[in-house]
């Protein structure tokens, strides 16, 4: 994984000590809050309903062991003993004080971590493909490109006062695993006739109270032009986005309005203003950076395994952990695990100080020490030897964290909801818990096959659920917490924007409801139908019919 | 009937600056984290008089300073919306370990 050059050391440790004499000016009176809260938010420090919430930057959502165990320490030490990784690969705790956060951000700086770029209308942490680099069905690793997005967006002078904040995500296989269409811009990396790498361009994607599926600008841009490419999309955006108005200054809105093939015309000519000009990477800077990035050095493995294959026969706990949690690695013999932190009943994304340290020390064990965030809330181990797996897993039921339930209906992404958040009109995590206790079942979750369900607590949905095949939006009404659900939703190649299906329901039948949507789906679906295949196929009508038409 | 004064009922809460937990005022310079010693005002001009020392106080102790509706029929101060009562009693999850785990 990419280390810290002398330059990233410094520029991060110099923010530490001016974040620093801010506190300090703060706590003495000297600056106004009003002058201090954009200051506190370069620095990833909000101001929650119960407490200070730190959002901790993980780029592309990749962690080292060594990291891992900083982040258990600084929840143990400076928080209340946990943490909880974001929809964005990021982590965030909910109780810093804000006499300590310098102390804590020094901290994360002895690990190459900082909070910036997690608040605020600047370029945002940039996501990826948590399988990058491991990923068998991958063209080309996402990591190396997201790496030069963060070190070209950090700071950037040009784009930190945007109209609003500011989302890019990457991939590099076939099978969309971050989200690259619910995204300001998406990349795709392609290879054109010629074998050349290069991206498919998307722009224009969010969630929020405008849904937007992005719209492809480019076809295939050569990978060199990355970065210029990127630059003039942004001074279009920066240019016409509107600041006028905060719900109408996403680049969706702008690309909405004056339609992709305006906008793509615009930004073709001011990337011709700027291409082969000094944002670009040379050649032996971006092979610098991508040799952070080259294929580990795995030990020898067999395919197929015999042990493993013997256990999986032996053990069907442990079979049904393969099936769900587990996908092809690049190199025969190995595979990538996800850890779930779904337990049934438990707070999505949520893990304790020794969780974090007991998954660390597997990611040593039995991972080169490497670790990811998926957008899922989970965590994933990336290198895994299948003569390891059984191990690992006996290691991981120990300390609950084996639950077999990844892309299943237990596997729910929930924002934090009104227990925690200041924009929320609803709790989301109680929600979460109803509906996987409801389905604490694995053979029934297995049974139901691939289904995401995603919670938001209010319409800004960091919860996803605009694009979760059921989504679940917790609503006001006149003072009482009441649930939308939307129906077909998928935010993978796919992606397509769920259909709300009727009126709003009250917390306690929100479970109720998906009981009645799952038992439709079971009813009407053909042999090896998913979720979301049926529901393109049948349309609402059956699933509104069950659920409303008793009443 | 009720007399215009018995159906308003308000206080201010805040998040202390140090730290960011919830606090209700007191009295000037004066924050408690518990709702039930919070100064309720019963009119429109006692909750302005609260909010004036609740601002002089923003300047150093606390962030954000409002008025919160409280229920008029209780006797003891009680939050009206669902967000201040969560505020007031901490997170509905996670009860080992937040500080609402510090509370009964």
């Amino acid at each position: 994984m990419y280390r810290y050059d002398e330059f990233d050391h410094r520029f991060v440790q110099e923010r530490v000590q001016q974040f620093r004499k801010q506190v300090d000016r703060r706590l003495a009176g000297e600056l106004t809050e009003d002058e201090f809260k954009p200051l506190r938010l370069m620095n990833g420090l909000y101001l929650q309903l119960h407490a200070y919430m730190l959002r901790v930057a993980v780029p592309y959502g990749v962690l080292s062991s060594r990291q891992m165990r900083k982040l258990a320490e600084i929840a143990r030490e400076y928080d209340r003993g946990y943490g909880h990784f974001t929809t964005r690969q990021n982590i965030q705790y909910n109780w810093p004080k804000l006499e300590e956060t310098p102390a804590i951000l020094e901290e994360l700086a002895e690990v190459e971590m900082h909070a910036i770029q997690t608040s605020g209308n600047c370029i945002r942490n940039v996501t990826a493909d948590p399988f990058g680099g491991a990923a068998a069905d991958e063209l080309a690793d996402p990591r190396p490109y997201a790496e030069m997005i963060r070190q070209w967006s950090s700071l950037h002078p040009e784009f930190s006062f945007l109209p609003r904040k500011f989302k890019i995500a990457v991939t590099g296989a076939a099978r969309d695993r971050a989200a690259i269409k619910v995204h300001d811009i998406g990349l795709q990396i392609v290879s054109n006739e010629a074998g050349e790498l290069g991206f498919e361009v998307v722009v224009g994607g969010g969630q929020g109270r405008t849904p937007v599926i992005a719209k492809t600008i480019r076809r295939f841009l050569p990978e060199r032009h990355l970065l210029s490419y990127l630059e003039a999309i942004l001074r279009v955006y920066n240019q016409l986005g509107r600041r006028d108005n905060i719900y109408k200054a996403r680049i969706k809105i702008l690309v909405n309005q004056v339609g992709a093939e305006a906008f793509a015309e615009m930004v073709e000519e001011e990337w011709e203003q700027i291409r082969d000009g000094a944002v670009d990477l040379p050649a032996e800077e971006m092979a610098r950076i991508a040799a952070y990035f080259e294929p580990p050095v795995l030990p020898p493995a067999e395919e197929p395994d015999r042990g493993f294959e013997t256990k999986r026969f032996e053990d069907p706990a442990f079979a049904a952990w393969i099936r769900s949690n587990s996908v092809p690695h690049k190199v025969p013999g190995y595979l990538i695990a996800t850890i779930s932190l779904k337990p049934a009943g438990g707070i999505p994304g949520d893990a304790t100080a020794e969780q974090m340290d007991l998954i660390a020390d597997l990611a040593d064990r039995y991972s080169l020490s490497e670790i990811r965030v998926s957008k899922e809330q989970n965590l994933i181990l990336p290198h895994l030897r299948k003569a390891d797996t059984y191990a690992l897993w006996q290691a991981l039921q120990e300390a609950d964290l084996a639950e077999a339930n990844a892309g299943m209906l237990g596997d729910i992404i929930a924002c934090p909801g009104l227990d925690y958040c200041n924009l929320a009109n609803a709790r989301s995590i109680p929600v979460a818990q109803s509906i996987s206790e409801r389905f604490s079942s694995i053979t029934r979750q297995h049974d139901i096959g691939q289904l995401t369900l995603n919670i938001s607590g209010c319409i800004n949905a960091c919860g996803h659920h605009h694009v979760g095949n059921i989504g679940i939006l917790g609503v006001d009404k006149r003072g009482e917490e009441f649930y939308q659900i939307t129906l077909g939703g998928s935010a993978d190649q796919d992606a397509a924007l769920g259909e709300i299906v009727g009126p709003a329901v009250p917390a306690d039948s929100v479970a109720d409801a998906i009981e009645s949507i799952v038992e439709t789906y079971l009813a009407e679906r053909n042999e090896a139908e998913s979720f979301v295949e049926a529901y393109r196929r049948l349309g609402p009508a059956p699933f509104k019919e069950r659920l409303y038409g008793a009443h | 009937m009720p007399n215009k004064q018995s159906i308003f009922k308000q206080g201010v809460t805040a998040n202390r600056l140090s730290d960011g937990a919830v606090v209700y005022l007191v009295s000037a310079g004066h924050w408690s984290e518990l709702l039930s010693d919070v100064s309720a005002a019963d009119s429109k001009e006692g909750a302005e008089r609260l909010m004036g020392i609740a601002e002089t106080d923003a300047a150093t102790k606390v962030v954000g300073p409002y008025l919160i509706d409280l229920d008029p029929t209780s006797d003891e101060p009680e939050a009206v919306s669902l967000r201040e009562r969560l505020r007031a009693a901490g997170p509905s999850v996670r009860l080992d370990l937040g500080y609402q785990a510090e509370r009964d």
